[in-house]
């Protein structure tokens, strides 16, 4: 039987793949922003996984902002990623680097 | 639902109208009477106040079936926050057009981002947070990359971006945990959920508060999530720093005190160590690092990191007399930042940022007059008496060591003197160093007079504090 733990475990992996392509990433943007796009499904998961155990609606309601949302944060990501192509012809993460100290 | 529940809700209703309004009439603006753009966005800031003034609540009014609050906080925050959007719009507005981005879109996305802090001061459910703090960092993230033939701000829009994304990552995933466990989104119903059944007070709770945490973290630029603020205060145009600057840091604060002060004020013993270690972590590096910079905009957000840092410790007492300790600093801190970077824009002309430390010096034989203001405000940050910023240092420190924290307000201090160095710093350059650039400052009367009056107001408050920590302490008690 699948129970409540089985997808919140599923979620956390979700998650910490997630975050651990954000860290070991280090050639391309556009796997950034997938990256990106996956913590936000992880953290849907666990919404609906909560919803259906506490039987409340919330969770799934919850959910739709977070995919909206989602489409909003992509659409300004991919065109601050068109900005930054323009002006320095790469998207590499490597190469964000002219800002230190 | 009534009717009248629209009403209370009127500032964020009224200024989603208004923001309707300048896009359309920015659409039949040319690039020469952009100004235009400007007028109309100040005139909705004027609006947004008679609203706010004439719909101040009478008492705690909670609506829409419990997700949206309207209190004495929600009311001062959002009236500060559309004096510092006006402040910010107004000091840009030169600089903008001699640098030759000045776009509508600055005055539109400074206003949807006002209209997601009042949604963030005025949520009463994760939910409606989440909405307002995404509405906010859209906006901001867009407004970093304004320039889009600036390779700087394009670099540190992009980490902003990453960096805020994996913020809200972190925060959601919290908060699914904070559901799952206490089985609602709204603050007062989490809050009676822990209060009435104490077995939820345990380790699923605390991985949720843990990931909150780190979100809340982010969002203020606490060290150790701090990475994003100097960059962006960098790499971003000066007039899209004082934005981000001055009012979001309110914003910040109401996400501290709507989440884990209302909604799990009851867990206080289980954040308070998280937000001391980052709180001292912020204090230590904020001032240390700051004092290896030689850019400005670089050693502000430094030193925005270590005032962060006196915040959080306020926060962390837990009591109001610490909360409202916080709410005065960070009012307090918001008025000196937003001058500090005025006086940066002040400073520079077409084609030319004052972005070094050095391109103060000299300023006492350029303008006396700005550099006494530019004084003012360093002295204030420094928190040298009588400036407004000794007071809010020591309402905070006073605060903790009622608290029973001693050891914590001798490193405050220990920590206040090391960042005096640098503030002082910028006034030896102003008044003992020769000028190494001896242009004469250009800037309207308005501008002049904004900021000067901004400038003398951290004096003024300094002398007179008294009204406005009564004001802070009646919010929150």
């Amino acid at each position: 039987m699948i129970g409540l733990e089985h997808y919140l475990t599923l979620a956390a992996m979700l998650f910490v793949l997630s975050i651990a392509g954000i860290i070991v990433n280090r050639r391309n943007l556009i796997l950034l922003l997938m990256c990106v796009e996956l913590m936000l499904l992880a953290v849907n998961f666990n919404f609906i996984a909560f919803s259906r155990y506490l039987g409340d609606e919330t969770g799934q309601v919850f959910v739709f902002f977070i995919l909206t949302v989602a489409a909003a944060e992509a659409a300004i990501g991919l065109a601050i990623l068109v900005v930054l192509f323009r002006n320095r012809r790469s998207i590499a993460v490597q190469e964000l680097n002219t800002l230190k100290g | 639902m009534d009717i009248l529940d629209y009403l209370v809700a009127a500032p964020e209703i009224t200024l989603l109208g208004l923001i309707c309004v300048v896009l359309i009439a920015d659409l039949f603006i040319d690039d020469e009477n952009r100004v235009r753009t400007f007028w109309l966005s100040m005139l909705a800031l004027v609006v947004m106040l008679v609203v706010l003034d004439s719909t101040g609540p009478v008492a705690r009014t909670v609506i829409f079936s419990g997700s949206y609050v309207s209190d004495g906080l929600s009311h001062i925050l959002k009236l500060s926050a559309v004096i510092f959007v006006g402040i910010a719009f107004l000091y840009s507005r030169d600089y903008l057009r001699a640098n030759e981005i000045h776009r509508g879109e600055f005055y539109l996305l400074g206003l949807i981002g006002l209209l997601g802090m009042m949604i963030m001061m005025s949520a009463n459910s994760l939910l409606t947070m989440y909405l307002g703090l995404e509405t906010l960092a859209l906006s901001l993230y867009a407004l970093v990359a304004i320039d889009r033939n600036n390779v700087t701000s394009a670099e540190s829009a992009m980490k902003y971006f990453i960096l805020g994304a994996i913020a809200s990552g972190c925060l959601l995933y919290g908060i699914s945990w904070i559901y799952g466990v206490t089985g609602s989104l709204q603050f007062h119903e989490i809050a009676a959920a822990i209060g009435s059944d104490p077995s939820l007070n345990d380790l699923p709770l605390w991985f949720g508060l843990a990931f909150l945490i780190v979100g809340i973290g982010f969002k203020f630029g606490a060290v150790p999530f701090h990475m994003w603020l100097p960059d962006v205060y960098q790499g971003a145009r000066t007039p899209v720093t004082l934005y981000i600057a001055s009012a979001p840091k309110l914003a910040a604060l109401a996400l501290f005190l709507r989440i884990l002060v209302d909604g799990l004020g009851n867990l206080h013993e289980t954040w308070a160590p998280m937000i001391m270690v980052i709180a001292v972590l912020s204090l230590l590096v904020g001032n240390f690092v700051a004092i290896a910079q030689t850019n400005i905009k670089r050693m502000l957000g430094y030193s925005a990191i270590a005032h962060v840092g006196f915040i959080l410790l306020a926060l962390f007492c837990g009591t109001e007399q610490g909360n409202a300790a916080a709410l005065f600093y960070t009012l307090t801190y918001v008025v000196a930042a937003a001058g500090a970077f005025g006086m940066v824009i002040l400073l520079s002309r077409r084609g030319y940022d004052a972005e070094n430390l050095s391109d103060f010096k000299g300023l006492n034989a350029r303008s006396p007059w700005f550099a006494l203001m530019m004084m003012f405000l360093m002295f204030s940050m420094a928190g040298v008496p009588p400036f407004v910023g000794f007071f809010a240092k020591l309402n905070v420190i006073s605060a903790v060591v009622d608290s029973g924290y001693t050891g914590l307000a001798v490193l405050m201090v220990l920590a206040s003197v090391v960042g005096a160095y640098y503030y002082l710093r910028v006034i030896w350059y102003m008044y003992f160093e020769e000028a190494e650039d001896k242009a004469v400052l250009q800037a309207n009367r308005d501008t002049r007079l904004v900021l000067s009056l901004n400038s003398v107001a951290v004096l003024a408050l300094g002398i007179v504090p008294g009204w406005l920590l009564a004001l802070c302490i009646q919010i929150l008690g």
